[in-house]
């Protein structure tokens, strides 16, 4: 199983490419509401394609209350 | 559609809705693109039967209160009505607070019964406040088989057999409690009557009528005021149909325009938005000739329904677009939120009657809205029939404070007198918006701005800044306060809300990192949509009363008059 930096790390990844924002601009702990300039639906969208990467899937509840990438890949992380 | 003078209560309304249409659909729920569940008025009535034989075997009595924490689902509806026909007061709560929110709201509405999901008790359950939990019996939705429910019951199993009997309740009698937010310091729990509801409905559904194969999606939560009313009453009482969807990932929400055919559906500006962009993002990858013509054939059809929607020709003109919303709609209502003129134009220029209207939790729902006749991007639309709106002291622009006087507005604020006395003065509700009737004198409202310390999100949620400054307790500073930007700033427009921090360093201390990384890391702990937007360096000591609460309308005062807007630092 892949580690949760990997988990991570792949987040990441696919957020800058779905936003097409440059990677170094997105770090593990930031708040993705405000470095992405999205809003809640534009956040389940980003839900959408981790579930196809990851193979999983992740009710939209999975997203409450979290805004930094580094709790959503421990959500992540829980389901793999 | 029933004729609701002569129901005394959304009870007995309902009642007799299921007898009415027994084979008319009235429940459709889907999970993305799985159907779930479909009932008709006559299976919707079968699995409530058992379920309030077990309420009135679980002693719910005529009054007795019973909260609701869900998201939209088949269980809502069918919880919802067994309350009522059991006399029982419905709490509907906002499934997005925290569960100490949710456990603050609970014991705040003194709710003898709550019906909740699963994931939602789970974190209710593992809160530090639980042990504070006040209610005696809790029904949980869908749980895992072997959860520990923490001696709640599984609503499944939760049923009796046997006829149960109706409890007639009278219209003055308290339908709802709803919270209009307000969850920190002093929450606002609106008690509305089923006079409210009733009164409501009708006047409503005189200009958006629901009718036997009407389908309304309905995804703004159920516990807000706009669903609560046109994705749950109004559709009932006419015989018409409600979908839901468990997820509102924007991708199945179109979807289900197409799947179900959707009549009429619900939205606040965020999603509005959101269909916004996804239609442009299409526009925009056309091949320019193909871009060119549909350009053209959007002109022509502006030409053709500037003086009033004609949605037959406009889905012949431009039959892709329509297709996309499943060819069936007749309008999004657009409420709860400012919502920019543009998009609302985007809409009705490709042919979808968008109606935006005002409302607020303490008038029921809605107090105006637009008839389409004509299509108005700029107001919140007219009046509803029975209510009578004022625009209190006009400035020289016409503008002043919007009060509202109907049989819909809520009787007062829960166990509140003082804040319900400022909010309700004779007999007129006092909204905090600031509006003019427009010049042209056909009655549209137009709003302007809010005079009182609040912001309203996008995605329709009120936001009370002092219900929030808690989360910057201990923040290593003198003192601090939290304010709506438009209220330290009044300005003739809406939108662009935003929280702001003003905070007073101690003498001698300097700004530095450290406090910045605090002010974030605090605010942070927010939800994604209670977060301040920025902070405001303030040089002098908080005005306070006697008992050192800060004088929040005298620091506003100072800080409008010699700070400005633009020095305010984004967190």
């Amino acid at each position: 199983m892949p580690t949760t930096d990997h988990t991570l790390d792949q987040i990441l990844d696919l957020a800058a490419a779905h936003f097409k924002v440059p990677r170094e601009k997105l770090s593990a702990d930031d708040d993705f509401f405000k470095t992405l300039g999205i809003d809640s639906l534009q956040a389940l969208d980003l839900l959408t394609r981790l579930e196809h990467h990851f193979r999983i899937d992740l009710p939209d509840y999975e997203l409450q209350g979290v805004s930094d990438f580094r709790t959503l890949a421990n959500r992540i992380q829980a389901r793999l | 559609m029933l004729d609701l003078r002569q129901y005394a209560s959304l009870g007995a309304a309902l009642k007799d809705a299921l007898e009415r249409w027994p084979n008319e659909t009235c429940l459709i729920e889907a999970d993305r693109d799985r159907e779930k569940v479909r009932l008709t008025y006559s299976d919707f009535k079968e699995m409530a039967r058992p379920l309030c034989r077990a309420l009135e075997d679980a002693d719910l009595k005529a009054g007795d209160r019973a909260a609701i924490i869900m998201t939209n689902q088949s269980k809502w509806l069918i919880s919802a009505y067994s309350i009522f026909f059991c006399g029982g007061v419905l709490v509907p709560l906002d499934y997005k607070l925290t569960a100490a929110e949710h456990l603050q709201l609970l014991a705040h509405s003194k709710a003898r019964f709550l019906v909740v999901e699963y994931y939602l008790w789970r974190a209710i359950t593992q809160s530090p406040e639980f042990a504070k939990l006040t209610v005696e019996i809790v029904l949980v939705t869908e749980a895992p088989a072997g959860a520990d429910l923490r001696g709640a019951y599984r609503w499944e199993e939760f049923k009796r057999k046997g006829e149960p009997q109706f409890v007639a309740r009278q219209r003055e009698d308290t339908a709802c409690i709803v919270y209009s937010s307000g969850t920190g310091g002093r929450p606002k729990g609106c008690v509305l009557t089923h006079d409210s509801y009733l009164e409501q409905c009708t006047s409503l559904t005189a200009w958006y009528p629901f009718w036997p194969g009407v389908r309304y999606l309905s995804i703004l939560p159920t516990n807000h005021a706009i669903d609560f009313m046109v994705g749950f009453i109004g559709p009932f009482v006419c015989g018409a149909c409600v979908v839901h969807l468990r997820t509102l990932r924007p991708e199945f929400v179109r979807d289900a325009f197409v799947r179900y055919r959707i009549t009429y559906v619900g939205l606040v500006p965020m999603v509005l938005k959101n269909l916004e962009r996804g239609l442009r993002a299409k526009f925009d990858e056309l091949k320019p000739r193909k871009r060119w013509v549909l350009d053209r054939l959007i002109g022509l059809n502006k030409m053709l329904t500037q003086g009033r929607p004609r949605v037959e020709l406009s889905r012949r003109l431009l039959p892709q677009v329509h297709k996309a919303f499943g060819g069936e709609l007749l309008a999004l209502i657009v409420g709860g939120a400012f919502t920019d003129p543009s998009t609302l134009q985007f809409f009705y220029d490709l042919g979808i009657p968008v109606t935006c209207g005002y409302g607020l939790t303490e008038a029921c729902t809605a107090v105006t809205l637009n008839d389409l006749k004509p299509f108005r991007a700029d107001t919140v639309g007219k009046p509803l029939p029975g209510a009578e709106v004022r625009v209190l002291n006009p400035d020289g622009d016409g503008i002043g404070e919007v009060a509202v006087r109907s049989r819909a507005v809520m009787s007062h604020y829960l166990d509140d007198p003082e804040q319900t006395s400022q909010t309700i003065v004779e007999g007129w509700l006092l909204t905090g918006d600031l509006g003019r009737f427009d010049v042209d004198g056909r009655g549209h409202l137009q709003l302007v701005g809010r005079k009182k310390n609040m912001i309203v999100t996008e995605g329709g949620k009120n936001i009370y800044p002092e219900d929030i400054e808690a989360v910057f307790d201990g923040l290593p500073a003198k003192e601090y306060c939290v304010f709506a930007a438009n209220y330290l700033w009044p300005q003739k427009t809406l939108g662009s809300e935003m929280l702001v921090l003003v905070v007073r360093l101690e003498r001698n201390q300097q700004f530095d990192s450290r406090l910045r990384e605090e002010m974030v890391a605090r605010n942070r702990r927010l939800g994604d949509f209670k977060r301040v937007g920025g902070y405001l360096m303030w040089e002098k000591d908080f005005p306070r009363t006697a008992s050192l609460k800060i004088k929040r309308e005298e620091l506003a005062a100072e800080i409008g008059a010699s700070a400005v807007r633009a020095g305010v630092v984004e967190i």
